[in-house]
């Protein structure tokens, strides 16, 4: 049972982690243009020559 | 946008005003009723009109109202309401992130609780059973608070006026299952509903997002189609001066000068200079359109080659472009009358499930189980019929459609369009750019090899369209240019050289052959060299696969009727030639009065306000900005095909929906029993709330490779 004081204050935190991240990606934008950012990756953007 | 309607308004000295209202909280057919019904039996108020996909009410109302007493009047009726000069675009981002944050809060407490239940149910009893009991509390509160406002706002506002809506049993729901789990926890109790609560609440918000998603990935608003208007103009005074004027305060009569590259403030006609204009904005083709002195201009079009001047023959509100937006708009909000299937669904489902919910209460007490039994067994049948899989069966469904048919090169607005599609029974094409390509191609049959040679030599050196679709149609034959010298273009006369000693050309003809056509001189030897706007390759195939699908095609356009008929023999479908927007809008009507479902395909602003105004449409890719605005989907590339593509995978979306309708219909007649008799634990109530759902989700998946398969 000792177990438990750690493990659920673990997976708690885990969690809330991960919460927190999402929302985080949330404030910066990250899910506003997502089809751009589909297309965005097809973008060359290095000009230089090979 | 902003503007009332001062054509179609009664001309009374106290002249009706228009205000527009954002209405974030309409979510039903019953509010867009409720709204059109109660508001005009306020004082003042003529008529409201509620534009559902934008979320927008349109009052018109004489002076004695003012937009607060408005404002206050929707609120009574259960609405939060703003009008739309203060409240600017991405009001419906704003609420599409608050979904999807109260989604993560959701998600969250959903995983957390669900650690501790499988405990429980695995067989945790005494202090730990309710340790994690008081855990599950400490979580499940905060995020049903959050997560669930979206739903207890609506439902409260509903109440509030004493109205009901879908958020209402919902909301009952949530709440009652949260406060019997804190009582069990208190009283150390053996089942707390909190995963339940928290479940139920995170489907309900996925199939919210999902929708909500859809519905704002390609809405701009007609907004944007007037901001592609010249803001202002250089006005040419009679003294010989020029000044610039905000395009608002321009007048009839005022002579203006347009500069290369120029987008065009208002109507008018050109009173001198040569030019060429893209007229793209307002008729969706991409060739450049030449002007002389007497051509009519309008407002939108941009000035590609030299200056001119024009004499404005109307401006502001009264341009062509003003007056469309506004038949747009206005035809646009007919179709909000459009009832989705989720919520004729629930409208028939949650009166059922609170019945029995009653009766099952009513029949344990009389069977003399006490309050406290009698309850709880109300409330799991609460739990247990929540339309979780409902929630889910629409959007799931046509979220894949959707991004099956975007592989496929269609690309469809939103979840009502694809139920619209599913219904039309009449087809309704443009002609030019929707049955055609919209470009033109050279007939080249006739030429001889010299011939095709010398042409395409001189076709290369110009870049005026029918020179480069020229050009095209002989490299596509194999054709090698033949050597020239001193190939030089002049503008507006053609391209001139010299071929073995012989001087060549090609140039416009003398004569006007009343269609499109260049005329090709080596020495003395001249041929003419005809244009066609040909018809897409897959025009029969499409127009046979609608018939197969009991849908008949007709043509309705605004070209000459010659043209027209020819197309029509071709292709053995009926037609409407020279018909303008509004007749083309009327014939829309009266086929609607009929008891059709129009669907309109066409590309030019000239169909703008018929294909906001049909039951669903389809424009071209290469379509007019509003037309593309307009339209329920939009397909690119040559192909017609994804018209008919696009109505059979709609009504395998449907069918795809009914289904999982269906296994929701089938979950309750199996769960309902169970829970009447008292036999639902938490554990039966959360593993038939995600069997279902899991059920619905893994159905719609199946839509996948519906766009995919060979058309038979």
């Amino acid at each position: 049972m000792t177990g438990l004081a750690f493990l659920i204050p673990i997976a708690l935190f885990m969690g809330l982690a991960g919460l927190a991240a999402f929302l985080w990606s949330m404030r910066s934008g990250q899910y506003d243009d997502m089809d751009g950012a589909a297309h965005r990756i097809l973008i060359d953007d290095e000009e230089e020559d090979a | 946008m902003n503007a009332p309607a001062p054509s179609l308004a009664v001309p009374e000295n106290d002249a009706p005003r228009g205000t527009r209202f954002t209405v974030p909280g309409m979510r039903c057919a019953g509010c867009i009723a409720k709204i059109e019904r109660e508001l005009p039996k306020v004082d003042g108020v003529i008529a409201a009109r509620v534009n559902f996909s934008a979320k927008r009410v349109a009052v018109e109302h004489d002076a004695s109202v003012d937009e607060e007493a408005l404002a206050k009047a929707l609120q009574e009726l259960g609405f939060e309401a703003q009008a739309v000069s203060d409240n600017p675009l991405g009001l419906e981002t704003a609420e599409r992130k608050q979904l999807m944050r109260a989604l993560g809060v959701a998600g969250f407490g959903m995983m957390n609780v669900m650690l501790l239940s499988v405990s429980i149910w695995s067989g945790a009893e005494g202090a730990t059973r309710e340790l994690f009991h008081w855990l599950s509390a400490l979580i499940a509160l905060p995020v049903i608070a959050y997560s669930g406002r979206p739903f207890f706002a609506s439902a409260w506002m509903a109440l509030k006026y004493r109205r009901t809506n879908m958020d209402v049993p919902i909301s009952i729901g949530v709440l009652l299952a949260t406060a019997l789990s804190v009582y069990e926890t208190v009283t150390g109790g053996a089942h707390a509903y909190f995963e339940s609560a928290v479940m139920l609440l995170f489907f309900l918000l996925a199939g919210r997002a999902l929708d909500a998603e859809m519905r704002t990935r390609t809405r701009a608003g007609i907004g944007a189609l007037l901001g592609r208007m010249g803001k202002s103009a250089s006005v040419i005074d009679p003294q010989g001066s020029t000044r610039r004027v905000a395009a608002n305060a321009l007048e009839p009569g005022m002579l203006v000068q347009v500069a290369a590259g120029e987008t065009l403030a208002a109507d008018g006609e050109v009173e001198s200079g040569i030019s060429t204009i893209d007229n793209a904005m307002l008729t969706g083709e991409s060739t450049p359109e030449a002007i002389t002195e007497g051509s009519i201009v309008h407002a939108g079009a941009i000035n590609l080659g030299d200056p001119f001047r024009m004499r404005l023959t109307r401006t502001a509100d009264d341009t062509a472009l003003a007056e469309i937006s506004r038949l747009m708009d206005e035809a646009g909000q007919s179709r909000s009358h459009y009832v989705r299937i989720a919520d004729r669904a629930s409208r028939a489902y949650a009166p059922v499930v609170h019945t029995l919910a009653l009766l099952a209460f009513a029949g344990w007490m009389i069977a003399g189980a006490g309050w406290y039994q009698s309850l709880v067994i109300a409330i799991a049948v609460l739990i247990i019929t929540c339309p979780c899989a409902m929630g889910l069966a629409v959007p799931t469904a046509q979220v894949v459609a959707s991004g099956a048919l975007l592989k496929r090169g269609l690309l469809v607005k939103d979840g009502s369009a694809l139920e619209r599609l599913a219904e039309v029974d009449v087809a309704m094409f443009d002609k030019t750019g929707t049955l055609t390509l919209g470009e033109p191609r050279a007939n080249v049959s006739d030429l001889d090899d010299t011939q095709r040679s010398v042409a395409l030599a001189l076709a290369q050196v110009s870049r005026h369209p029918l020179s480069q679709g020229l050009a095209k149609a002989l490299r596509f034959d194999g054709v090698e240019p033949a050597r020239l010298e001193n190939a030089t273009e002049q503008g507006g006369r053609g391209v001139f050289g010299l071929w073995n000693g012989k001087s060549v050309a090609l140039e416009r003809p003398d004569d006007d052959p009343g269609i499109l056509a260049t005329r090709l001189r080596i020495g003395d030897e001249i041929a003419t060299i005809t244009f066609n706007d040909l018809l897409r390759a897959d025009v029969h195939e499409t127009i046979d696969g609608l018939q197969s699908f009991g849908i008949k095609s007709s043509i309705i356009s605004g070209d000459g009727v010659r043209s027209v008929e020819a197309v029509s023999r071709q292709l053995r479908i009926p037609a409407n030639a020279e018909v303008s927007p509004q007749g083309k809008l009327a014939i829309l009507e009266k086929l609607r009065a009929d008891g059709h479902k129009p669907l309109m395909i066409g590309d030019g602003l000239n169909d703008g306000p018929a294909l906001a105004a049909a039951h669903a449409s389809i424009a071209p890719g290469t379509a007019s900005d509003a037309s593309q605005q307009a339209a329920d989907a939009v397909f690119v590339g040559e192909k017609l095909m994804p018209v008919a593509l696009a109505v059979r995978v709609a009504r395998r979306t449907m069918a795809v929906v009914r289904q999982n309708f269906g296994f929701a219909i089938v979950y309750n007649v199996l769960a309902i029993p169970l829970a009447l008799f008292g036999y639902v634990t938490p554990l039966i109530a959360a593993i038939a709330m995600s069997l279902s759902s899991l059920v619905v989700v893994a159905n719609s998946l199946r839509l996948a490779r519906s766009a995919k398969e060979p058309h038979q």
